[in-house]
Parts: C-alpha cells; sequence; structure tokens
C-alpha cells in the first residue's frame, strides 16, 4: 500500500469548510459564503434573472464552486470530498440565488448527487419554486450510447457550465435557459485517461491502484473503472485512442465546428497537455472538423490525480454565441469571444 | 426473558448503540468501498452517524420523531448517495412507526418494509443491482414471520448478512462501481455492510437488554 500522499492542509477532517473560505476570499468579494454552510453564491446578482446553481463533491477544484461568477453559476452548493451535498445545502443555495424567475440544476450525473439534487427540488417545487435539472453525461467510457443516462458527468462541466451561465444571463425565461443546456448537453462528448491515483485526504489512501507502468483509458474521476487498462504509451497513441472513442459517438463529422476542452485532473505537467493538444488536432484537422475555441487548463481535479480528459462539442451559433460570452470567477474568467 | 416492546427511551438507546456501531466500524467500511468504489463510504457514513449521535433527544421523544432524527442527521451530514439512501432508510422507517408508543416484532417488520420501499424508490433501484437494498430486502423476508422482537431482529440481522454475501456474486449496475461490470464480482456491496451493521447493532441491543431484565427479574 502506498504512503498516504503528501498534502499541505490542517485537519484534513475541516479542508473542505477551510478550502471553501479560501475561495470566497479569493473571489475578492464577488462571492459569499452561506453562513454555516458548505455553500457559496455570488455577490453581484443581478435582480431579475433565471437562476443558475450548480454543485456536487468538493476535491474537484476548481470545480464545482471555483465556477460562481458573472455569466457561470450564480451559487453551488458544495459536498464533502468526492461526496454530493447534502439537500439542505442545495435547498439554502437555491434560496438564496432565486430572484423569481426559477433555478437550474446543473451537475454531474452521479447517483448520489441525482439523489440529493432530487430531495431538495422537491423541497423547492413545494414552495412553488420552478426547477429544472441538466445532468452533465459527457463521459463516453461509462456506458453505451444508447443508455446516455447512464454516463457520468465528466470535464464537459466546464463549456455546459459556461454556456448555461451565459443562457442564464441572457435569457429570459427558465424554459429557454433550460432548452440551451439541453442541447449544449446533446453535443457534448468526453474521454479521459488515468495515469496515477489521488486520494481523500482523510483517509490517505489511493482512490485506486494503477501500476507503475499503466494507464487506464476511459477511467472515471474518482477511478470508476474505465474501458482498457493498458502499458503506458506515447502521447499521440493515447489521443488516437481517446479520440477513437469520442469521435464516432456524437458522430462528428466533416464541417463540424467545435469547442475542444483538455482538462488536467490535478498532477499532469501543462507540457504533456500541449503534446497531446497537438496531436488532437492533428486528427481533427484530418477529418475536417475546425475547432472554434480551445481550453487547455485544469479544471475538474481529483486530488494529485495524474491524467487528462479530452471534451468535444459540436457547435451552433447559439452555442457559440454563449460559450463567447465574458465571464470572471475564481476558476475560469474568459475576456470577449475569440 | 421479556418480549415487551421498546418504548421510546429504549429506541433512542438502541439508535445511539447504532450510531456507535457503525462509528466503529470506518475502516471495514472504507476498505469495502475501496475495492469498488472512490473510498469514501466509511468517512460519510462516520460523520452522518457521529451527528446522529448528537441530534438524538435523549429526553423521550416520540419514537418515530426518534427515528426520523436520526434519518434527518445523517442525510444532512453524510452527503453522497449513502447520506440520501440511509436517510431514506430512518425517514421513511419513521411514518411506518408514526404513533407507535412501542417497537415490537411487527413494528421491525414495518420499518424494514418502510426502509425498503422508501430507499427502492429514492435510489431508482430494485433487488440484485448490488446494492444497500439487497441487504435491507434480505432482513425484510427474514424478519416476516419471527415470532417476537429479539428473535425478528436476529432473523433480520442474518437476512441482511445473507444480502452481504448475496452482493459478492452481483454484477453492479448503479453508483460508482457501476463502471466496473464484471470487476465488482466477488466484492460484497459496502452500503449493504452498512445495514448489517445497522442490523446487528440493533439485534445486539435488544438481546442484551432482553437479559438485563432476565437478571433482574430472575
Amino acid at each position: 500500500m502506498a504512503k498516504p500522499a503528501k498534502k499541505i492542509l490542517n485537519d484534513p477532517r475541516q479542508a473542505v469548510t477551510q478550502m471553501i473560505d479560501g475561495l470566497v476570499l479569493a473571489s475578492d468579494g464577488r462571492t459569499r459564503r452561506l453562513p454555516g454552510l458548505d455553500a457559496i453564491v455570488r455577490t453581484d446578482l443581478p435582480a431579475d434573472k433565471v437562476a443558475l446553481l450548480i454543485g456536487g463533491g468538493s476535491g474537484h477544484e476548481p470545480l464545482f464552486h471555483g465556477f460562481v461568477g458573472q455569466n457561470l453559476g450564480d451559487g453551488a452548493a458544495c459536498g464533502q470530498f468526492f461526496a454530493a451535498p447534502a439537500p439542505h445545502i442545495i435547498y439554502e443555495a437555491a434560496k438564496a440565488v432565486h430572484r423569481g424567475k426559477g433555478i437550474l440544476f446543473l451537475y454531474g450525473n452521479y447517483a448520489g448527487d441525482n439523489m440529493n439534487f432530487d430531495i431538495a427540488a422537491e423541497m423547492l417545487q413545494d414552495e412553488g419554486i420552478d426547477i429544472r435539472t441538466v445532468r452533465v453525461t459527457d463521459d463516453v467510457a461509462a456506458a453505451p450510447p444508447e443508455r446516455t443516462h447512464d454516463r457520468r458527468g465528466i470535464a464537459g462541466d466546464v463549456l455546459m457550465i459556461k454556456i448555461a451561465g451565459a443562457a442564464a444571463a441572457t435569457l429570459e425565461s427558465l424554459d429557454e435557459v433550460e432548452r440551451v443546456a439541453r442541447k449544449a448537453v446533446a453535443n457534448v462528448r468526453s474521454m479521459g485517461v488515468a495515469v496515477s491515483a489521488g486520494s481523500i485526504p482523510e483517509t490517505g489512501k489511493p482512490t485506486f491502484e494503477l501500476a507503475d507502468d499503466e494507464i487506464e483509458v476511459g477511467m472515471g474521476a474518482h477511478g470508476e473503472a474505465g474501458i482498457a487498462r493498458q502499458k503506458l504509451a506515447p502521447a499521440d497513441a493515447v489521443a488516437d485512442a481517446l479520440l477513437e472513442r469520442i469521435l464516432p459517438d456524437l458522430p462528428f463529422a466533416a464541417g463540424d465546428e467545435v469547442a475542444l476542452v483538455l482538462n488536467n485532473l490535478g498532477a499532469t505537467t501543462m507540457m504533456e497537455m500541449l503534446v497531446v493538444n497537438r496531436r488532437i488536432r492533428q486528427v481533427l484537422q484530418d477529418r475536417g472538423i475546425t475547432v472554434h475555441r480551445t481550453e487547455v487548463g485544469t479544471w475538474l481535479t481529483v486530488q494529485e490525480m495524474a491524467g487528462f480528459s479530452v471534451t468535444l462539442m459540436k457547435l451552433d451559433p447559439e452555442l457559440k454565441l454563449y460559450l463567447d460570452m465574458p465571464c470572471h470567477s475564481v476558476g475560469l474568467s474568459r475576456m470577449e469571444a475569440v | 426473558m421479556s418480549d415487551a416492546g421498546l418504548g421510546a427511551m429504549d429506541s433512542v438507546a438502541m439508535l445511539q448503540a447504532v450510531a456507535r456501531a457503525v462509528i466503529a466500524q470506518v475502516d471495514v467500511l472504507t476498505d469495502a468501498d475501496l475495492a469498488i468504489g472512490d473510498g469514501d463510504h466509511g468517512i460519510g457514513m462516520r460523520r452522518g452517524f457521529e451527528a446522529v449521535l448528537t441530534a438524538l433527544d435523549t429526553g423521550a421523544p416520540a419514537i418515530d420523531a426518534a427515528f426520523r432524527t436520526t434519518g434527518m442527521a445523517i442525510m444532512a451530514n453524510t452527503g453522497g448517495a449513502a447520506g440520501a439512501v440511509f436517510g431514506t432508510l430512518f425517514t421513511a422507517g419513521a411514518k411506518a412507526l408514526a404513533g407507535a408508543d412501542s417497537v415490537d416484532a411487527d413494528g421491525i417488520r414495518r420499518f424494514l418494509a418502510g426502509a425498503q420501499e422508501g430507499v427502492a424508490k429514492r435510489g431508482g433501484v430494485t433487488e440484485g443491482q448490488k446494492t444497500m437494498l439487497d441487504a435491507l430486502a434480505h432482513a425484510a423476508r427474514a424478519a416476516s414471520t419471527a415470532p417476537d422482537l429479539a428473535a425478528c431482529l436476529t432473523a433480520a440481522a442474518a437476512g441482511a448478512e445473507a444480502g452481504v454475501a448475496a452482493t459478492k456474486s452481483m454484477v453492479a449496475t448503479t453508483g460508482k462501481a457501476r463502471s466496473l461490470g464484471e470487476r465488482s464480482l466477488g466484492h460484497p456491496d459496502p452500503g449493504a455492510i452498512s445495514v448489517a451493521i445497522i442490523l446487528g447493532a440493533m439485534r445486539d441491543f435488544v438481546s442484551a437488554r432482553a437479559n438485563d431484565d432476565g437478571g433482574r427479574n430472575g
């Protein structure tokens, strides 16, 4: 058994709540914490908008709570390490962001998130608040195409929150915001590769075991099994393996315009990511697929896990409009259109 | 041996014993979850049941209120799928005990039936999917004919253990273990183990109480 990972923390059981304090401070006054709760909301929320509530387990920073800000999430409900937030946290965060036009719940498709957000949604609907739910299901490794409802949400979250956030800042009705988010989720596909595991600070134990010379293609963000465990391979071969599954799944075809996300799971170097990006662009060009916007960075992490994922979203003029709007948060800030 | 049902004070004491038993097994649950999940089940259950110890009113609340308080504390503090389903186990079970002034064998059967129905509905799961519902369903069936409270909980706890064993030969089709497919074979479901710990602690509490009564009365 590996030694517990080195981490600079205080009491691991206080890590989530102390992280949220630090996150709020890093937002320079643009967010606040709900008193006594692991939830944050914007301080600069416009008075009359459709609300977007995001959330999920902690330990994946900067997602999800780091994506609370202008044209992104209006608030986030935070769980403990890799565990969905409890219903009362979601309920209070939802009440704090509601501005009378209803709330879109946007989160990754995991059993725990689904149940806890559904319980909160039932409580809010009992009070007459309109709640819609869109679950991110971009991980093609998790289930075959006919069972997208069984797919996990991974780094597609980055594009989903950016698009839904901009739509919720722009459109007048919850119906319209929900429609845009559903269109976006129907067009996003991802797959990742794991190189080494992350660990939960409180247990100190890695969430899975991989031999020093092994990688796992398609592994989920919490160590959920992928589609193939294999020997370490060159960047081009790994990039090809991911695209081989992602491209036919939608399918992405010649003439399509896409957004591309390369997400670092935590401990992979930017150099590796950029080498992979080079190969991905070669393949996409060969297939006649145009990249409208590239995001290479660190958003959905799993502590010190090494590995990365590739996300493609097929765009139309409406999705491009929202994707290109400026946004500001601790986790992601972008200027005007590319 | 006394076959009187549990009153409110004893119900609270039993729920406290359940909480202590779950907290004591944190490492067992962590290791079971590391095998087929992400390893947070133990610490999540510990968070939830530590909150149960804080939340339970040792005064003498209504019995259903004690069970509901237990469920709400779990749901608010455990988080994840475990918080939702183990919270529901106790809140749905509490509804089945509404108005009861004691818990006897029939009360335990109502509790298990209510819990099973509530968990199945909340989780959208059926038996055979390698979840805690398998332990709960085995327990409910095993308890169906027991004549008294102690026998009922003995049967329920043994049923839950059988349910845990049964999950070893199941392929997970829901939750984070789903992606493991065949690789989940041979491992018990961590949530099922938690159900067995809970019912085992209820059995132990009632048999210890019966022995105490026997000592006093004899």
